[in-house]
């Protein structure tokens, strides 16, 4: 591939953020405002969260491998589930779509910074410090009179079990403020990516030559702005109810439980949409560079993206149709959930018709993008099964429930980000990551994902509903669960080979230089990683693919548009 | 060379113009604000009506004619100073700026003759019933945002006080507007769902 191309003629290699050594260096990522640097940290700090939350999900799966099990107790299962939700959602999968979106949306679109880089500090340590608050209710959860407990009403945190009456001590009022925290982070950094995609862009990059990536970051971004802040408000009332005594969600004073459902659906279903929306981008631009092809149908990509989004508002209560809303919420809604497919269905579609005829290369990012486009579409599949509301009134809150989700959450947005790490890695740290080890992970981790994931699905069809802390024997459970349980470890032992090939590679990776996998889009016109100052002469964009243009003047994308 | 690749394609010459960010910005913080007013708003009309006890909202509200035209013209007052600072009379900018402060302040004193006569008259707060609830939310809220307003007012008013406004700083004040602009509307709706409908 080609290591030096006309595009880094142009690159002043000077770098002249030398690193101050001991509390200089720690100063200095403590008070920066650079997007790279708030990347990394965005990354590295939903990387820690990763291993605690896949920590407590292996405590869970060996509490379920055999019936009648007592390795930890009903209190402490709650406070599993509660924690690893809420931690995976809000602490790990936010923040690192976030941080590569931090990392990269500068960088790509020609930029020397996010429009806003202080708020974007800000709204990180925000983020930051909410998770860490989240954990400090292991320590001062019940009050000063407990030895501390973390919250355990559930991620969805259902009215009115998180009344003072029913939850007293402090345990719940961490998880309110921690999510409040995060989502005015969330909001914050937002704002920044949509200012920036607007307001940021080199000359000549029209948006309709953005890269895909920007573009579903910025549709991501702008749901965040109705969806997230309904769930600020939910959090504000909550507070309301649990500190001054008002009876939003109190049933004893008329309040309404199922209000809380909705507010909370209202954000619970389209934040999957905002989360799975970055991993598409991560997918858009990894498939055709290790197809050779141009994406195939980028307007048609833009319109599905920005479908999806206006879409996915009205879909929220599917989550609720055994509460009974009636026939006419429950037809709107399936419908509503129904239509989702099909912009949905023209991405998965285009993909392919990228990958088809091209030269496809099977590194590891295009391994990993090859499994999240069939794990995808089966997560889709169950997903379209679970629309149906007779369907749903079978199997809501069933474990077959948790396998869709976990489908949709590990199989598709774990995957893409995997894909991600090994195709920005070298752009971040200036070396590559073991290939020979990335395929170990991808194997390793596919093996696992289909033991746990696929079998998850037969305990919820024969019945067995979620959150439960251990069951009996005899009900036909136990096989599938044990399954279950050693297809946990196996992605656990594929995802401790991928901490270790992400810490090896940076000391003793092969050396990537600015382009290793000769792509088209700006990020890669610079030195790896990239000076603090991004691009020494601003770059200019005459195509949606800038370098393929300067690497083939001969035939550039910009004489067919 | 043939004729055609000597047509000059003159890309640089097109200026290539980006809206202003903190325009963009403030739009989307507009939005995001709008969804959590929306919030409160549902959880008003949804429970009006549906407090197990009293007193209800037509025994114990009237209508604020004074604080709507008092917030509702300090719109009109901060347009003003935006055009004068764009066209550089400084000195009307900082006058049409003391005038917003002042309305809005004049807003505010009447919320808190309202809730006063509530609290202590009334005997009706937050913890009564479900309108005392959503009520004082709402109205809070929406008071909490004329604070931060307000603040944010002043603190122009005493720059350009001060002399350090110019003609330069008009896009700034713009965002400013805007957000002020935001509140006045969502006091309208409040207006509307809370002493009218509500009523």
């Amino acid at each position: 591939m080609a290591t030096s191309t006309t595009a880094l003629e142009a690159i002043d290699v000077t770098d002249p953020s030398a690193h101050p050594p001991g509390p200089g260096l720690v100063y200095q990522w403590l008070t920066t405002v650079d997007h790279k640097k708030i990347g990394l940290m965005y990354i590295v700090y939903a990387l820690l969260f990763l291993v605690v939350a896949g920590v407590q999900a292996m405590l869970m799966r060996i509490q379920l491998a055999v019936p009648n099990n007592h390795f930890v107790s009903p209190q402490t299962f709650n406070r599993l589930f509660t924690m690893h939700g809420t931690t995976m959602i809000f602490f790990v999968a936010v923040p690192v779509l976030f941080g590569f979106g931090n990392y990269l949306i500068p960088l790509m679109i020609g930029a020397r910074d996010m429009a806003f880089p202080r708020l974007n500090a800000f709204s990180f340590w925000l983020s930051a410090f909410g998770g860490v608050l989240l954990y400090l209710s292991y320590f001062a959860g019940s009050g000063l009179y407990g030895a501390g407990s973390a919250p355990d009403v559930g991620w969805f945190a259902y009215a009115p079990l998180t009344s003072k009456v029913f939850s007293p001590g402090h345990s719940t009022d961490y998880w309110t403020l921690a999510v409040l925290l995060s989502g005015i982070g969330t909001t914050g950094t937002a704002v920044n990516i949509v200012a920036t995609a607007f307001c940021m862009r080199c000359k000549g990059m029209t948006l309709m030559r953005m890269p895909l990536l920007v573009w579903l970051y910025t549709v991501a971004s702008c749901m965040v702005f109705v969806v997230v802040s309904p769930l600020s408000a939910a959090q504000i009332m909550l507070c309301l109810d649990r500190y001054l005594g008002s009876h939003f969600f109190d049933t004893q004073a008329g309040g309404s439980a199922v209000l809380w459902m909705h507010f909370f659906w209202i954000f619970g279903h389209p934040e999957v949409y905002i989360l799975i929306l970055p991993t598409f981008a991560f997918i858009n631009e990894i498939v055709p560079v290790f197809s050779r092809k141009a994406i195939f149908g980028y307007p048609a990509m833009v319109a599905a993206s920005v479908g999806i989004g206006f879409v996915s508002l009205s879909v929220w209560a599917h989550h609720m149709f055994t509460v009974g809303m009636g026939p006419a919420g429950n037809t709107f809604f399936v419908f509503a959930t129904m239509v989702v497919s099909v912009p949905t269905g023209i991405k998965m579609f285009n993909w392919l018709a990228t990958i088809w005829g091209g030269k496809v290369i099977y590194s590891v990012p295009m391994l990993f993008s090859v499994g999240f486009l069939f794990q995808f579409l089966v997560a889709g599949l169950t997903g379209i099964m679970l629309s149906a509301a007779p369907f749903d009134w079978q199997l809501s809150a069933s474990y077959f429930v948790v396998a869709h989700f976990h489908y949709v959450i590990v199989g598709g947005i774990m995957f893409s980000l995997f894909a991600a790490f090994y195709y920005w890695y070298p752009k971040m740290t200036g070396r590559m990551m073991s290939e020979r080890l990335g395929k170990w992970h991808f194997w390793l981790f596919v093996i696992g994902f289909h033991l746990t994931f696929d079998f998850m699905h037969i305990p919820g069809l024969l019945g067995m509903p979620r959150r439960i802390y251990t069951y009996e024997a005899g009900r036909g459970w136990e096989l599938w669960n044990f399954i279950v349980g050693i297809g946990a470890i196996v992605q656990g032992v594929a995802t401790l080979i991928f901490v270790y090939n992400l810490v090896h590679s940076y000391f003793r990776g092969k050396e990537a230089g600015p382009d290793p996998w000769d792509a088209w889009t700006l990020e890669w016109a610079t030195t790896s990683p990239p000076p603090g100052y991004n691009f020494a002469i601003q770059p200019t964009a005459t195509s949606a693919r800038p370098l393929w243009d300067l690497k083939h003047p001969e035939d550039q994308d910009s004489s067919y548009e | 060379m043939t004729q055609t690749t000597a047509i000059p394609i003159s890309v640089d010459e097109q200026p290539w113009i980006l809206p202003n960010k903190g325009i963009v910005g403030m739009w989307c913080l507009i939005a995001a604000e709008a969804a959590i007013f929306m919030i409160f708003v549902v959880a008003y009309v949804y429970y009006l009506g549906k407090s197990l006890s009293g007193p209800t909202p037509a025994q114990v509200l009237e209508l604020p004619i004074l604080g709507t035209i008092c917030l509702l013209s300090s719109s009109l007052t901060v347009h003003a100073a935006v055009a004068a600072l764009r066209k550089g009379t400084v000195r009307r900018c900082t006058l049409a700026l003391a005038a917003t402060v002042v309305l809005g302040s004049a807003f505010l004193l009447t919320t808190a003759k309202e809730w006063h006569h509530l609290i202590y008259e009334i005997g009706l707060t937050i913890r009564t019933n479900l309108f005392g609830t959503t009520y004082f939310s709402l109205v809070g809220l929406h008071a909490t945002h004329v604070i931060v307003g307000l603040l944010l007012l002043t603190a122009a008013l005493l720059f350009s006080l001060s002399g350090r406004v110019t003609e330069h700083h008009a896009e700034r004040l713009e965002v400013l507007s805007l957000y002020w602009h935001f509140v006045d509307a969502v006091w309208v709706v409040v207006f509307l769902v809370v002493y009218v409908i509500g009523r």
